[in-house]
């Protein structure tokens, strides 16, 4: 397991010799359905480390939550997983039900993106905050409701003794989902998946729970990976970025250089879409991607963005670009052709589109 | 939601009430049919258990000089049948024996039915079986079923509760499944197996409290089914024996006498009546009530 190649991997990607909280190597996950087989996630690698706030960001159905639910196994039974995922040194890719059940929530936390439905209506949210301590730290129940009060407070909840004896339906939906971080961090969890956790709250909520995140991230060292699909969630609370494009990685950063900079192309058509007050004047609408992410029954040798690309040539629908160093800058691309430079003797095909990832964040 | 009634400090008494069982009541009562049932269930069953002490006779003694006094007759309210035993007291014990197999061969149904139904749900593998067993009882005649069992067993009060409790069995077992089948593609389930909680965990925590109010209803449904099957049972001398007075062998003794005093047949058939329709009232809006879709309207 800890042989010395796949030593040398980290090395390579986290840039120093410790092992990093996360690492994850080469996950795929591909699904088997009624209709074949489709690949979901494709050779993704990436590190987590302690008090690290990571963001994915991509479009629905680029694998974010499907490689996110890889992780501790939470993915369907049709599911094929494979790679490596190793939290702490310990593999958890083909490790036992009882092994994944007693990381999960203990080691690796989620919160999901539905406040409104993932409470149980029947039981008080006391209740239900105190049976994951109860289940995981063998708390008596008196205890669990003491430490209840403290993680409701900590998520900034107001009167936390009066709420834990109330049901789900009588908070609103910011309140469940602190109630969901406060379970979610009820065992002090080392990574905290937050998939799209602010997706179905408005927007004052929002910052109130990217608050509680930050401050889990600064006061609890936890490796929080954030799933999101809004540019400026990333932009507020985010240290590092991973791009990802119908399952795969295709850029990856640290969050200032990647706004300031945007390398890959799917990388600059997102954060041309990002809506802006500023832009009001000259031109009303927003620039979209044109197309949609595939579906995809296995992965081509071929950039899978060629379609959809404004630089695309032969070589990107003949050959996978590998994710490497991006010239001119210190993050990793996948692309034969990134944006904003203009390698000697190419034709430089992209050059029109950084222009507009300048005008967006500059 | 309709209405925003909780207050930000709730005093300990409040906190400890169940709103969602207050509010469903609350409904429940509200609606003209379904309190008519919970009532006149209320006085079946309040006057079958207090039977001995109300009835003005035995349910057995015979009044050999008063055979065949119709209803309204002093000292005889409903009458006397062919023996002369008094009609009233042997509707209040009658009643008694029916809602007494009623009640046992649902509570049995349920016993055996609701375990089975979650695993089915729950655990894809064993869906097949249990459901392919299901589908084989309840191909299965009820009536032939019962007689084979009384022909094996003898016949009595609690081999008639037995059979039609296996009589039960195959939709309870539908019920659940298909709702443990929903429950468990909920987000609340998800989160709980995120949370690592295991199997039997999230079974007896998640799924089987948020299937009670699908089950209280099909057991409130499934009952006056069960009291019309002991009927059947005991008219066909397969379930209480004569002399001791179920609604069904008061049916089936009142054949001889029926067209010289009808009412030994229309007492007893019109409690049956009354007794599952109030059963099916009370079930009908039991639903409406606790269907969380009704509460938006």
């Amino acid at each position: 397991m800890s042989a010395p190649a796949t030593g040398a991997a980290a090395d390579l990607l986290s840039g120093d010799a410790e092992e990093p909280l996360l690492r994850v190597r080469d996950l795929t996950v591909g699904f088997r359905t009624e209709d074949g087989p489709v690949s979901a996630v494709d050779h993704v690698s990436f590190d987590a480390r302690a008090g690290e706030l990571l963001a994915v960001v991509g479009e629905s159905g680029c694998g974010k939550s499907v490689a996110a639910m890889a992780l501790s196994g939470l993915l369907a039974r049709n599911a094929t997983v494979s790679g490596s995922v190793r939290l702490g040194g310990r593999e958890l890719v083909g490790a036992s039900p009882d092994q994944l059940r007693a990381v999960r929530g203990k080691e690796i936390a989620y919160i999901f993106q539905e406040p409104m439905t993932s409470l149980n209506p029947v039981f008080t949210v006391g209740r239900q905050v105190a049976e994951v301590l109860r289940v995981h730290e063998g708390m008596s129940r008196t205890q669990a409701l003491d430490r209840a009060v403290e993680l409701l407070d900590l998520v900034g909840i107001p009167h936390p003794r009066e709420r834990l004896r109330q049901y789900p339906h009588q908070l609103s939906g910011g309140l469940r989902q602190r109630v969901m971080i406060a379970m979610a961090v009820a065992c002090d969890p080392r990574v905290l998946v937050a998939d799209e956790p602010t997706t179905a709250l408005d927007v004052t909520v929002q910052a109130g729970i990217l608050d509680v995140l930050r401050d889990l991230r600064d006061r609890l060292g936890a490796a929080i990976v954030l799933i999101t699909h809004d540019l400026g969630v990333v932009a507020d609370v985010a240290d590092r970025v991973m791009v990802m494009y119908a399952g795969r990685v295709v850029e990856r950063s640290e969050v200032d250089e990647l706004f300031a900079r945007p390398r890959h192309h799917y990388t600059v058509g997102l954060l041309g879409a990002v809506p802006s007050a500023r832009v009001s004047g000259g031109e009303q609408r927003l620039r979209e991607i044109p197309g949609l992410v595939p579906t995809l029954e296995q992965q081509p040798d071929a950039c899978t963005f060629a379609a959809r690309c404004p630089a695309a040539d032969e070589r990107c629908r003949s050959q996978e670009p590998p994710l490497a160093p991006a010239p001119q800058s210190s993050h990793e691309v996948a692309c034969w052709h990134p944006a904003g430079t203009r390698p000697p003797g190419d034709r430089a095909p992209g050059d029109r589109a950084p222009g507009v990832a300048r005008e967006e964040s500059g | 939601m309709t209405t925003v009634e909780a207050p930000l400090v709730e005093s300990g008494a409040v906190a400890g009430l169940r709103p969602r069982r207050g509010r469903a009541l609350r409904r429940l009562v509200r609606s003209p049919l379904a309190l008519t049932g919970l009532l006149v269930l209320c006085t079946a069953v309040l006057a079958a258990v207090v039977a001995p002490l109300i009835a003005p006779y035995g349910p057995n003694d015979a009044h050999f000089d008063a055979r065949f006094v119709p209803p309204g007759s002093p000292g005889y309210l409903l009458g006397t049948d062919a023996l002369g035993r008094d009609i009233l007291s042997r509707i209040l014990f009658g009643a008694r024996a029916s809602l007494l197999v009623g009640v046992l061969s649902v509570l049995l149904a349920l016993l055996v039915a609701v375990p089975l139904g979650l695993v089915a749900g729950y655990f894809h593998r064993l869906d097949g079986l249990i459901s392919r067993l299901t589908d084989l009882v309840l191909a299965f005649p009820f009536l032939i079923l019962a007689v084979g069992l009384a022909a094996i067993r003898g016949a009595s009060l609690s081999n008639a509760a037995i059979a039609i409790g296996i009589a039960q069995i195959p939709g309870i077992i539908r019920v659940t499944r298909s709702e443990t089948l929903r429950l468990t593609s909920l987000d609340y389930v998800a989160a709980a197996v995120a949370e690592g909680a295991s199997d039997l965990w999230v079974v007896a925590r998640h799924i089987l409290p948020n299937a009670t109010s699908v089950l209280i209803v099909q057991a409130t449904v499934a009952i006056p089914g069960a009291i019309l099957g002991e009927a059947v049972l005991s008219f066909l001398g397969l379930g209480i024996q004569p002399p001791s007075p179920s609604l069904g062998t008061m049916l089936s003794e009142a054949q001889q006498s029926i067209s010289r005093a009808p009412w030994t047949a229309v007492i007893p058939g019109l409690s049956i009546m009354v007794i599952t329709l109030a059963f099916n009232l009370f079930g009908d809006g039991l639903r409406d009530a606790l269907d969380p879709r009704a509460s938006r309207r």
